[in-house]
């Protein structure tokens, strides 16, 4: 069995800080870590592979500092690993993206492409879907549980918000999971020495399947028009006073605004 | 076909076990004020199975028309039945502005037709409105946090059409119903392409659903790593109950497993507005406050005087919540008795 996970490198979004003066996001110094969920998707690959046996090989598209990130996924016991770059994906939306990983699909050999439900710094959650569309592949999403039956077919748990959809899917497909389901194992200290003396294949535009067209800004029917520093409420008025001060303070304000 | 050309604002209104959820009147609501600025109709979208007759409820929350598809394959929620389904439609009546509610549904479905109809999709909208472009065109604005939250980015879509978004529940208001509100109900047959359902339903298991779902809360008592257990999450139970609220909790109590996901406000959570949020030993991470802060009234309990979750606070306490939750509790319980 051939597994594709797709993984993408973002900053870690709960350290990222905003300037107080210039209102600003403070990039510097926020590390860079593999999307939870991907990390999450990465762990389900490679319990199939220690469960079925696979080849798993992870896939990402990003500038060349991914790099680091798909030697990490090597640790962990990835068996291949590429990296998309290339100037020509520049600006591209989820759209774009999606179309460019589905080139790098076509021209590799896969039973099953896992990705996580969304990223971390962009939370749509619409790079999994529309990569199943693009390669005409079903696609089930917020995966928590997925196991290979014996005719084959994989049978996968879907969390909705009232309830959990037992699915069963015939063929090659697309699943997206929660990272919650998937506690991610640590990378062998074998694994780290060798992940460094391992290639981390980085190809251009002209190796996948696609027309260069389609990709990067042009390709992205979505623009920002302006992003800007979420307007800071003003701020209510806080108190120190003793636990009997504090009850009274509560209760009248509930009052007032006819709470109670 | 030019962009002029797409015409109406369509609305996915979600049904599960043919009950339309409240996203779908929320959605409504708002495409009333878009179709009502581009002078265009809304268009209520109803698949499932036996629901045909609950098209009139959409009318009256705000569709001019609602397009039914009403067929066994659509009983149960499945990606591609309905992705067919509903391309079909959007192929035959070229909508401007398509919205679905960013749900399980909502969000496996609508990137599934962006890509098959190259349109542009933008997730979890906060904020949509219609302005003018250089050409005086009127295209939508979908506004959305990114970087969990740290900033807000407007969309747009200037090329393609038709504009889609997808919005979380709780974040749009529903008009005032108007009963015996007029409309056109209009019935579709897709056309299925069976072969490429490879995924089949086995079966669904229901969430435990003793837990009232605290989107529709007006009040909520919330905790966060300062309640530090059950014990502690029975105190803001007591609270709650004497306010007539439920109980919701931050990230961290639901990470290490004190409380269930489904009570999980902020980020990758629930977003909630109640008329009071009582916010108790949480410190406010951008996530949370993400999911809370267009709350009526927020009330802060916490020890840590600089805690973030004072900055989105109208009243904020400096203390122990585990003295002051059940002391007022009791005022309040001797206060409704009176």
């Amino acid at each position: 069995m051939n597994i594709i996970v797709c993984i993408k490198q973002v900053p870690d979004t709960t350290e990222i800080k905003i300037d107080p003066v210039k209102g600003t996001l403070i990039r510097e110094g926020v590390p860079s870590i593999m999307n939870p969920d991907d990390k999450g998707g990465l762990e389900l690959a490679l319990q199939m592979k220690d469960k079925v046996g696979a080849n798993v090989t992870v896939i990402s598209m990003g500038p060349p500092q991914a790099d680091v990130m798909l030697r990490e996924a090597l640790a962990m016991g990835a068996d291949r690993a590429i990296l998309l770059s290339d100037r020509k994906f520049a600006g591209a939306d989820t759209l774009a993206t999606s179309y460019a990983l589905s080139g790098l699909c076509r021209v590799l050999d896969y039973d099953l492409i896992i990705a996580g439900r969304q990223a971390i710094d962009g939370d749509t959650a619409q790079v999994g879907p529309e990569l199943a569309e693009h390669l005409n592949l079903p696609q089930i999403t917020y995966v928590t549980d997925a196991k290979l039956l014996d005719n084959g077919n994989l049978l996968v748990h879907k969390e909705n918000e009232d309830s959990v959809q037992v699915l069963e899917v015939e063929g090659k497909c697309l699943l997206t999971v929660l990272a919650s389901a998937f506690e991610p194992r640590y990378m062998s200290v074998s694994g780290i020495v060798e992940a460094y003396d391992r290639e981390v294949e980085v190809w251009s535009a002209d190796k996948i399947d696609v027309d260069e067209g389609k990709l990067g800004l042009a390709g992205s029917p979505t623009k920002v028009f302006q992003s800007f520093p979420k307007a800071m409420k003003a701020p209510g008025e806080v108190h120190e006073v003793s636990e009997e001060e504090a009850v009274e303070l509560i209760v009248s304000k509930l009052k007032e605004k006819h709470i109670i | 076909m030019e962009k002029k050309d797409y015409k109406n604002v369509f609305v996915f209104a979600e049904q599960r076990e043919g009950v339309i959820q409240s996203v779908a009147f929320e959605l409504l609501g708002k495409a009333r004020d878009l179709a009502d600025d581009l002078g265009q109709k809304v268009v209520a979208l109803l698949l499932g199975s036996g629901i045909k007759d609950q098209a009139q409820t959409l009318i009256e929350f705000g569709a001019d028309e609602v397009i039914v598809v009403d067929t066994p394959e659509l009983k149960d929620y499945l990606s591609e039945q309905y992705s067919q389904a509903v391309y079909q439609i959007i192929d035959d009546r070229k909508p401007n502005i398509v919205l679905y509610g960013a749900t399980t549904i909502g969000r496996d479905m609508a990137p599934r037709l962006a890509s098959r109809l190259k349109a542009g999709l933008t997730a979890d909208c906060t904020k949509l409105e219609v302005k003018p472009n250089k050409e005086e065109e009127l295209e939508l604005h979908s506004t959305r946090p990114a970087f969990g939250g740290n900033l807000m980015a407007t969309i747009v879509c200037p090329n393609t059409r038709p504009q889609m978004s997808t919005v979380r529940p709780g974040v749009m208001q529903k008009m005032q119903r108007q009963p015996g509100r007029q409309g056109v109900v209009t019935e579709f047959t897709p056309i299925f392409d069976t072969s490429k359902f490879k995924v089949k339903l086995v079966e669904t298991i229901k969430a435990d659903k003793q837990m009232a779902d605290i989107s529709e809360a007006k009040i909520l008592v919330s905790g966060g790593r300062g309640v530090h257990n059950r014990e502690g999450f029975d105190k803001l139970q007591a609270l709650a109950d004497v306010l007539g609220g439920q109980v919701a909790s931050s990230r961290a109590m639901v990470d290490n497993g004190v409380m269930p996901h489904e009570c999980q406000v902020g980020q990758t959570g629930k977003t909630v507005r109640p008329n009071l949020y009582v916010a108790c030993g949480i410190s406010g991470a951008i996530q949370h406050l993400a999911g809370m802060e267009e709350s009526d009234f927020i009330i802060a309990i916490n020890k840590d005087k600089f805690a973030p979750i004072f900055s989105v606070a109208d009243l904020g306490i400096v203390g122990d919540l585990h003295k002051i939750v059940p002391m007022l509790t009791e005022r309040l319980r001797k206060e409704m008795e009176q």
